[in-house]
């Protein structure tokens, strides 16, 4: 036993101090947890009170744990295929028959067609997603793919945000604060816009829930943005009860009521935006120094000094103006000489900007989104007026093709408002101690591709500007077609780790069925049999949280997942991926596991040895991960300069990047593909709007079916109605009802119910029934309660991120 | 017949309940219940208001089955449904002492049996 053990309440109970990361709870949220071990086994979790992320509590999926280690049907041997693929045929192997097996079919398909012809797939990847880069780039394929359409959750938002500010951004619970609320560090947030997040019910993105009712308790106010009647929603100030998909138009409205009536941060505008930044009237594009000299730089930017009426060089790598003083314009038309002796006559980026938020008069963004307009104006003022304000967002933003414009205009209100980086605010959240296990979005780790070329066949870098900056995946929708296409290069075969593609991730699941079909080989990594890992040609039985060591940076604190028991035949998946890895790539980096763990906390000065006895570290004032105001104090930029990560050094209202992969740089909102506006024609056959993705208290995604306790809460794939669409369609409480559109039906009990909106449904995601039949046809009945049977491939936005995912079309009808 | 005057209770706040069903699942694991045995129970209530919209509330409701966990109690340790409570909102103690804690709506003082 390698973890921290505190005092034992019994003689024979070792009580052992882990955190709960990944297979197991399945959230993200890492809370400290006390494994009480009796003789080897799990007897009892207990929340840490110790511990500063969750002080002791814990969430339900997590007191399940010991009938999830235990469970009769958890996965112990792996087990090689010996009928037909979803025949159900298996053979128990050693593990070393295994990796032989699977070393000699991957070398093969290496040797024959490259590394890039296998796909390594994951789903929500948690603290397995590193282990799961390290093997596929150790055998050199840059073709991770997180198996969302449109890479649907989170990473949008990450890079949207990333486009902007050139770091990602939270909400402000005092988390980096040992002593949390009481900390005179941190202030209490007046107002927080809780944005599409049914928070209690998961805890998303490294944020525990439960912290925004403690800021309640204190005294927040809340504004909450949901189509669905949730607690939040029922305790809000103000409670904006949107169309689902709407988000954008809303946000949009937000500004406008910001801006017009001047409620915003106009010093942090003029110093730290781009605001003063000149854009072309001929072409629309931001003026360059390279326009207007023959020895400018195209990366320097020129801003109108209203005091000497002269142009002025911003020049983007000093993070300064040329020469060092001037006071840029905000407004008005400039004429400018270009090099070439021309004239152009310019704008700022900020009437540019300002233009573009008065297309959204709160008239029409109250017609786009269903909300009276007083309430969106009251709201709007509320947030903007209350100091420090934050937003925290949740997947809804994600679900629509317009992610990365919505979550520009959300970026820029938490930035308008005077929000980011003050104590309440909206803080710039890096990983703990700059300690970067693998490629996220915006972050280099220390696990990556061996050479800059090995990455260029990555699928889909050529479309999406994106992936080739800020995700180190590829696109999935786009992968999904080359399985089909074979072009540029075929896919021979796939490993897949912690998802479930056909009954938890996998859009129009059938095609994913029939695409897995086409490959030469699958390997599948989890815990229990799913609808997934019965396709595959081998399938290797994984270990939970409590049973391997581990380490976690995600914001923060830096901390260590320690062994606490072990459940026989069981590897944890970084020990299977390491062992393949090595023999993938003979010149592995690191000789053992301990050493890949030790050169991802290199930053914290720690070894994992030495982390794992403190615990959890939070880094100290002063460390680039830490905050407040950093963006003044020169800690975000590399060469130390005030100012931030981005091309230009400003939070980029008008993003160059955007112009620089011919997108429209400015937010604004776009109606998704599916809805009664876009599509009337075919709402005149599904008349009813379609959501799903919800999260359920007792699951995450496609898991925990099979734990008793859990299931017992939340027993039944449930559709919510409004009881006067009930009423219409002669539907009562608690029958079974059909939910269909164009793609196809499925069974769902209705569930009547005032939460959601007359002129909607909410559908629960991640159905199937491990009580069932595994073999095909059944896959554990994966084809009865699938919505995402209802749900379209390929309709990701310009940029590749983004999928329709709560605001498609269906029509309901009693089975 | 008048039984025995209960001396403990829990406070819940219910203003707070999220509905997470944690206090649930708590109590599964202390007792190893089996499914559909448990000392506590989580009800939501959606409530029509006269304005036309609606009132959600979370309600947990401490079942027959409920003994206040007096193995952990004995030890200074709080009930489980009340140590783990995501949302905080449940206290153990001695009822004229929780009584005094009632400062606020929305709160019910419940007196257990033990």
């Amino acid at each position: 036993m390698a973890g921290s053990k505190a005092k034992p309440r019994s003689s024979d109970t070792e009580i052992i101090q882990t955190t709960s990361w990944s297979a197991g709870p399945g959230c993200h949220g890492t809370c400290g947890v006390l494994a009480h071990v009796k003789n080897g086994k799990l007897t009892k979790i207990e929340g840490d009170p110790d511990h500063p992320f969750n002080q002791g509590r814990l969430c339900a999926r997590c007191l399940a744990m010991t009938q999830y280690v235990y469970h009769p049907d958890r996965l112990t041997r792996p087990l090689k295929r010996i009928g037909e693929r979803g025949e159900g045929k298996w053979q128990e192997i050693s593990w070393e028959e295994a990796f032989d097996w699977i070393e000699k079919r991957m070398d093969r398909i290496r040797k024959d067609y490259g590394p890039e012809s296998v796909i390594f797939s994951m789903g929500t990847g948690r603290d397995i997603s590193p282990w799961l880069c390290m093997l596929a780039y150790a055998y050199g394929s840059p073709n991770v793919v997180f198996a969302l359409s449109g890479n649907a959750c989170y990473s949008p938002r990450i890079a949207a945000v990333e486009t902007v500010l050139g770091d990602y951004c939270v909400p402000d619970a005092a988390q980096w604060l040992e002593k949390r609320y009481d900390d005179p560090k941190y202030r209490l947030p007046k107002c927080i816009i809780i944005w599409g997040y049914n928070i209690p019910n998961t805890c998303p993105d490294n944020i525990f829930g439960h912290w925004f009712i403690d800021l309640m308790k204190r005294g927040t106010e809340i504004v909450c943005i949901d189509p669905r009647m949730t607690w939040f929603s029922s305790r809000a100030k103000h409670w904006l009860r949107l169309r689902p998909g709407t988000d954008g138009a809303l946000a949009m409205g937000f500004l406008n009521a910001i801006i017009n009536e001047s409620v915003f941060d106009r010093e942090f505008v003029e110093k730290w935006t781009n605001a003063p930044f000149l854009i072309r009237t001929d072409s629309g594009k931001l003026l360059r120094e390279s326009d207007i000299r023959t020895d400018g730089k195209p990366e320097n930017f020129i801003v109108w000094d209203s005091s000497k009426k002269e142009p002025v060089v911003w020049e983007s790598n000093r993070a300064a103006y040329r020469p060092g003083t001037c006071k840029p314009a905000l407004h008005g038309n400039h004429t400018i000489v270009l090099k070439d002796g021309e004239k152009v006559v310019c704008k700022t980026v900020w009437d540019g900007f300002c233009e573009e938020v008065n297309k959204y008069p709160l008239d029409r963004v109250s017609e786009i989104t269903g909300i009276p307009k007083k309430k969106i104006h009251a709201a709007a003022h509320f947030f903007a007026e209350c100091k420090p304000s934050s937003i925290h967002w949740g997947l809804p933003i994600d679900s629509t093709p317009g992610i990365t414009p919505t979550a520009q205009a959300i970026t820029a209100l938490w930035c308008l408002t005077g929000n980011l980086e003050v104590p309440g605010g909206n803080i710039i959240a890096r990983n703990a101690f700059e300690c970067v296990s693998y490629a996220l979005p915006g972050a280099e780790g220390v696990i990556k591709l061996a050479s800059k070329e090995a990455d260029q066949k990555r699928i889909s870098t050529d479309k999406y500007g994106p992936f080739r900056k800020f995700i180190w995946r590829a696109q999935t929708d786009t992968v999904l077609d080359q399985i089909f296409t074979e072009k540029p290069y075929p896919i021979k075969a796939i490993w897949m780790q912690t998802g479930n593609l056909i009954a938890g991730i996998g859009f129009e699941p059938k095609k994913w069925v029939e695409a897995l079909k086409k490959l030469d080989f699958i390997a599948a990594v989890d815990l229990f049999m799913t609808p997934t890992t019965q396709l595959a040609d081998i399938v290797l039985p994984a270990a939970s949280f409590l049973e391997k060591d581990g380490v976690r940076s995600w914001w923060v604190p830096l901390q260590t997942i320690n062994k606490a028991i072990s459940v026989e035949g069981c590897k944890p998946d970084v020990e299977i991926n390491f062992e393949l890895a090595r023999r993938f790539d003979p010149n592995l980096r690191w000789k053992s596991v301990e050493e890949l763990f030790d050169n991802i906390l290199q930053k914290s000065g720690m070894s994992f040895k030495e982390l794992q006895k403190k615990k959890w570290a939070l880094p100290p004032e002063g460390n680039p991960s830490a905050p407040y105001r950093r963006h003044e104090k020169g800690l975000l930029r590399k060469d130390g300069r005030p100012g931030f990560e981005t091309p230009s050094g400003k939070v980029e209202l008008y993003s160059s990047l955007r112009e620089e992969w011919g997108l429209e740089p400015l937010p604004h909102y776009e109606e998704p593909p599916f809805t009664p506006v876009s599509r009337p024609d075919l709402a005149k056959e599904y008349p009813l709007i379609l959501s799903t993705g919800r999260r359920s208290f007792a699951y995450f995604n496609a898991e925990h079916r099979m734990i008793p306790w859990l299931r017992e809460l939340d027993p039944n794939p449930i559709v919510e109605i409004h009881p006067d669409t009930a009423k219409s369609l002669n539907v009562g409480d608690g029958e079974w009802v059909w939910v269909e559109n164009w793609l196809g039906r499925q069974r769902f009990k209705a569930k009547l119910t005032l939460a959601v909106l007359p002129q909607m449904v909410m559908a629960a995601h991640g159905w199937w029934f491990p009580e069932e039949e595994g073999a095909e046809p059944s896959l554990f009945g994966a084809w009865k309660s699938n919505i995402n049977q209802l749900i379209p491939m390929g309709s990701q936005g310009k940029d590749g991120l983004g999928a329709p995912i709560k605001n498609l079309l269906c029509k309901v009808y009693k089975v | 017949m008048i039984k025995k005057k209960p001396k403990y209770g829990l406070l819940i706040d219910y203003e707070y309940c999220t509905g997470c069903h944690t206090c649930e699942l708590a109590c599964a694991q202390e007792y190893k219940h089996q499914p559909g045995v448990r000392g506590i129970k989580v009800f939501e209530v959606e409530q029509k208001l006269p304005n036309g919209s609606a009132y959600l509330t979370y309600f947990p409701f401490p079942t027959e089955v409920c003994i206040l966990c007096p193995h952990l109690t004995k030890k200074g340790l709080e009930p489980a449904c009340v140590k783990h409570c995501m949302a905080a909102c449940m206290k153990y103690g001695r009822i004229e002492d929780l009584a005094v804690e009632i400062k606020k709506p929305r709160m019910v003082l419940w007196s257990g049996k033990q």
